[in-house]
């Protein structure tokens, strides 16, 4: 139990998939500018990333390893996800129109997340089992939220502060993502071993 | 190598079955009544209507935003057939719209065409076949009749034609007239109650 707790707390924080890893930077940096959208990409990429999670551990473990072919993970682990965010976007507009409507483009977006392919393929990096793979992916989408909300939080405040010129917009956006990056590292030594 | 290909067209067709699957279980249905109501109108895309369009007007009739009776092309056979969907009373063609005429197809004389490609962008169905500076002329079996590239052309070389009966063409003659004018005519022929 402790493990799985360690894993989750090591994935949210200290190796945060957005701000030590560097993976999904593309709608940390291009759907944090409304707190609002921001919230529904994160619930939307938390629930891809899960399941996806889950799923390319299946397909790798009783599917490619058996068969030897280990070289085909990333393909099937593209079409994993692809088959997952198709799947969710159908569900989600059957059952929660209103959902839906807040997500919006995104949910398809989120099939060019690498984040999501990043975590299927470190869980095979790292040699986790099953359940590790499913905490593992929970634990990163976590990470990916709690960075992107609190990224977008702070984009709505820098939006109305008078930013000297030559930082307006983006740059000063990527100098604040730096500077949360450089936060984040002070997690590092938070999980031993 | 070969097991390769098995593993990934095996997953592709298994994940293809699950996706095929959902689409059918989770199938959003439009508004069914939408649907029904598009399916009678002649899909001319003449805007006659007022709408840019047969669905838009189909979905302004379910809405209530919209008489039945504002189809021109459609003529008295859709008014009859869209009053027994909605369960209202059959009336006369709205006059604004335009007035029911018989089958016609757009017919471009070649001769005298300069080549403008206006009524290709005026077309809804993409019936007229040309490029600039190239005479242009139409594809009859697309043809819906609507008359939208009549306007538009700077030479008047489009013209109507009734469309030509051929083999392919010909149809049994249309039933007997819709009830509510035998009504209108008078009781000299009434009409049993129920009748449709």
């Amino acid at each position: 139990m402790t493990e799985y707790a360690l894993i989750l707390i090591s994935t949210v924080l200290v190796n945060n998939i957005v701000l030590v890893k560097f993976l999904g930077l593309c709608p940390f940096m291009g759907v944090s500018r409304k707190l609002e959208t921001a919230t529904g990409m994160a619930m939307a990429t938390t629930f891809v990333l899960t399941l996806s999670a889950v799923f390319s551990y299946l397909v790798n473990e009783f599917l490619l390893i058996p068969l030897g072919l280990e070289y085909l993970q990333t393909i099937s682990f593209i079409l994993v996800i692809a088959v997952v965010v198709q799947f969710t976007e159908m569900v989600v507009h059957k059952t929660s129109p209103v959902l839906y409507q807040v997500l919006g483009i995104f949910l398809p977006l989120i099939t060019t997340n690498c984040a999501v392919l990043g975590v299927a393929l470190l869980n095979v990096q790292q040699q986790h089992g099953f359940l590790e793979s499913a905490v593992y992916g929970f634990g990163a989408a976590m990470g990916f939220s709690l960075v992107l909300i609190l990224f977008a939080a702070m984009r709505e405040r820098i939006a109305v502060a008078d930013v000297p010129e030559a930082f307006r917009g983006p740059a000063i956006a990527l100098i604040t993502a730096g500077l949360m990056s450089m936060a984040f590292m002070g997690f590092v030594g938070l999980v031993k071993g | 190598m070969l097991s390769a290909l098995l593993a990934l067209g095996v997953l592709g067709i298994l994940f293809g079955l699950l996706l095929g699957y959902a689409a059918v279980r989770y199938k959003v249905e439009g508004d069914p009544l939408v649907e029904k109501i598009d399916a009678i109108l002649p899909q001319t895309q003449c805007g006659q209507c007022g709408y840019p369009g047969c669905r838009p007007y189909a979905t302004a009739i379910a809405n209530d935003e919209a008489d039945i009776n504002r189809c021109p092309p459609g003529g008295e056979t859709v008014i009859v057939s869209l009053a027994d969907l909605l369960g209202r009373d059959p009336k006369p063609l709205d006059e604004e719209c335009g007035e029911e005429k018989p089958k016609m197809v757009a017919y471009i004389h070649e001769e005298i065409c300069i080549g403008c490609t206006l009524c290709i962008q005026a077309c809804p169905v993409d019936s007229i076949l040309g490029a600039a500076k190239q005479m242009h002329t139409i594809i009859e079996s697309e043809c819906t009749g609507c008359e939208l590239c009549v306007a538009p052309c700077p030479v008047d070389c489009i013209d109507m034609v009734p469309v030509r009966q051929s083999l392919d063409t010909w149809k049994w003659p249309a039933p007997p007239p819709p009830p509510y004018e035998q009504a209108a005519d008078g009781s000299s022929n009434p009409q049993p109650a129920g009748a449709h």
